[in-house]
């Protein structure tokens, strides 16, 4: 039981199995999976609870999977299920917009997360500085935070926090980063904001990393850390949340949450419901290896099957390519043009 | 006829390539002023260069000349427009609006140019909204599109502050366009900006829902393929680096688009390079359209019917 539980923490960890999971499960999730997945994390004393569309508010769409349930609807019974738990959304600019926030807040969502590719910060200026004036909490999501060095990244962090964002998260789409690729990261970012904002970190398991990382991180001041039940998540799936809440409480880090009431969530509840367990294999070790979006792994599967040429091959051309989150409609491109190339 | 004269309003990428693409390419309209906010603007000091009046004090300066130009063209962002509309208006001034706002009906030159009444504001969409709407119209010529659904991506070289702080009049701009000019019952406008290197040449894919019927080979798939290459052929006479990067790809029905089928096209728009290199695609993509808009307007003001008209509109509007 959790009476005894001590729910001060030094490092806030933010579950979205509900939206990063959304990927592996084709945003299938319907209002059953998410209510009973929030009660779960709710009672394990989760502190934030992402919910939305994988590619975030706005993101049911041909290029990236149409959602079998409207995000609001999921989104409101989070809220209703939540009694301590923050519900979090996710937004990135150029796909969602102001009003798609608007409607989030109104559902009862009360942290607007923003993302940009790492280089791309200031399109999201308009967006922080709307969700504080409804109130919202705010995080930032610097993509892709492999493809620039610590120096540069920092620099975009700043332009996020002069717009109001409270936490800017490095981010690992691409699950590529090792060890001190993130320490590195978010010394720097820490250096530049001082008290301004924290820093956070969002990891990925295509090479395995993802608890590990989030250690450096955490050693190097990260104050907000990213996780998914079971790992489920695009790519080979996400930072595990019960192995973070496990491994941090082994090493001291207090996060305040129920380590056993995860394990028993992820076992019970979000298990049963997964339909594609997270893997890594040839197709997802490509995605670190070659620093892929992870999102890309299952439209690269589908256009693997329809134009046959291994996924891996079409996730290997799209790192060489540089595309970055959202350009989920280039593998398309790509799977047509290798098969004209092998015949 | 003499040729009519123009001011660019706003003197970023999109002014500044305007401006090249008027002199070398216009038949009916030439440049006489370029107003910006920053004196030390690279944008104003090419037109200085080139024997243009310029000025860093803004529109209110432009409207104080005693000769006042034709045709303005907004190259400045939404909120800004939003702002001299009307002062072009009581001024006379036909505005051809380059930036989302939206004030006067869109245009797309190759689907409603012709058609289009002498109105004193007319939107260029985007340049997404350039790059796409023509292939959306040209597939629902064909079949009944529920929904349309595009991707642009550009590189981040390309998108000036003006496109950075503009992205969900943007993306809002574009998706209604895609309804009013393309013809689709829903429409939906992603963009992405990418920074690598060497930048990436500005991609467009447009995504259509259609009868089942019509993903499968046969004779309605054969027409909407011929209307794409038909819009293609159009838009490549005022923007040769248009092209497809691939055939149309059709998927069949899917339960999960509600039972529809899809085409897919995906489309390079490479630029004539007037001002920034070939990858900004986007630039001239709605430069381009915006100085055919401009030629055409002009011929239309050089025949009696239209004036009328627009004397006529100008008494209605004031």
């Amino acid at each position: 039981m959790t009476h005894s539980l001590d729910t001060s923490f030094n490092v806030r960890l933010t579950d979205t199995t509900l939206r990063d999971g959304s990927h592996a499960m084709s945003h299938r999730f319907t209002e059953r999976h998410v209510r009973s997945v929030v009660r779960a994390l709710d009672d394990a004393r989760v502190e934030v609870i992402e919910v939305s569309h994988g590619d975030g508010l706005g993101g049911s769409s041909f290029n990236y999977g149409f959602s079998l349930t409207p995000e609001l609807d999921l989104i409101k019974a989070a809220v209703d299920e939540a009694t301590h738990a923050k519900i979090a959304v996710l937004m990135l600019p150029g796909l969602g917009t102001i009003h798609d926030l608007n409607r989030a807040y109104d559902s009862g969502a009360t942290v607007a997360r923003i993302a940009t590719h790492c280089t791309e910060a200031d399109i999201s200026m308009q967006h922080f500085a709307h969700a504080r004036k409804l109130g919202m909490e705010t995080v930032g999501f610097l993509m892709l935070s492999h493809r620039v060095g610590p120096e540069d990244l920092a620099q975009q962090a700043r332009i996020m926090a002069d717009a109001g964002c409270h936490c800017i998260y490095v981010v690992d789409s691409a699950g590529a980063l090792i060890l001190e690729d993130v320490g590195d990261r978010v010394s720097a970012l820490v250096t530049e904001l001082g008290d301004d904002a924290q820093v956070g970190f969002h990891g990925h398991q295509n090479l395995s990393f993802g608890v590990a990382n989030s250690v450096f991180a955490v050693r190097a001041g990260a104050k907000q850390i990213d996780g998914t039940l079971v790992a489920l998540g695009a790519g080979a799936g996400n930072s595990p949340t019960e192995v973070l809440a496990a491994a941090f409480d082994r090493l001291g880090i207090k996060t305040g949450v129920d380590v056993q009431g995860l394990m028993a969530a992820a076992e019970d509840i979000v298990k049963p419901i997964i339909t594609r367990m997270p893997v890594m294999d040839r197709a997802s070790i490509m995605q670190g290896y070659a620093g892929v979006y992870s999102s890309f792994l299952i439209h690269a599967e589908r256009a693997a099957e329809r134009y046959g040429v291994p996924a891996w091959k079409i996730l290997q051309e799209v790192g060489n390519a540089g595309y970055v989150g959202g350009q989920e409609d280039m593998i398309v491109d790509v799977a047509v043009n290798l098969m004209a190339g092998s015949r | 006829m003499a040729k009519k004269t123009a001011a660019i309003v706003g003197s970023g990428n999109i002014g500044t390539d305007l401006m090249f693409k008027i002199m070398r390419r216009s038949k009916n309209v030439q440049v006489r002023y370029m107003i910006g906010i920053d004196p030390n603007s690279d944008g104003l000091a090419r037109a200085s260069r080139l024997g243009v009046t310029v000025s860093a004090e803004g529109v209110d300066w432009l409207l104080a000349q005693e000769e006042k130009p034709d045709f303005v063209f907004e190259c400045t962002s939404a909120k800004a427009h939003a702002a001299n509309a009307p002062k072009y208006r009581e001024a006379g001034i036909r505005a051809i609006d380059l930036t989302p706002a939206a004030v006067g009906p869109y245009v797309a030159p190759v689907v409603n140019l012709e058609s289009l009444n002498d109105t004193m504001n007319v939107n260029m969409i985007t340049c997404a909204g350039q790059a796409t709407t023509p292939i959306v119209a040209a597939i629902s010529s064909v079949v009944p599109v529920d929904y349309a659904e595009i991707v642009a991506s550009i590189a981040s070289k390309s998108a000036g502050p003006g496109t950075r702080a503009n992205v969900d009049e943007f993306t809002e701009t574009t998706a209604e366009a895609l309804q009013v000019v393309g013809g689709a019952k829903r429409g939906k406008a992603i963009i992405i900006i990418n920074p690598v290197e060497p930048p990436m040449i500005m991609r467009n894919t447009i995504y259509c829902a259609i009868p089942a019927a019509a993903a499968e080979p046969g004779n309605i798939q054969e027409r909407i393929r011929a209307a794409i290459n038909e819009a293609v052929g159009k838009i490549r006479e005022y923007v040769p680096g248009y092209e497809l990067r691939v055939e149309p790809q059709f998927d069949t029905a899917r339960e999960d688009w509600n039972g529809a089928g899809r085409v897919g096209v995906w489309v390079q728009v490479k630029g004539a390079a007037d001002y920034l290199p070939e990858y900004a695609g986007n630039l001239d993509i709605i430069t381009a359209a915006a100085t055919r808009t401009a030629d055409l307007l002009a011929e239309k003001m050089d025949s009696s019917e239209l004036v009328t008209a627009g004397i006529n509109n100008i008494r209605s509007q004031s």
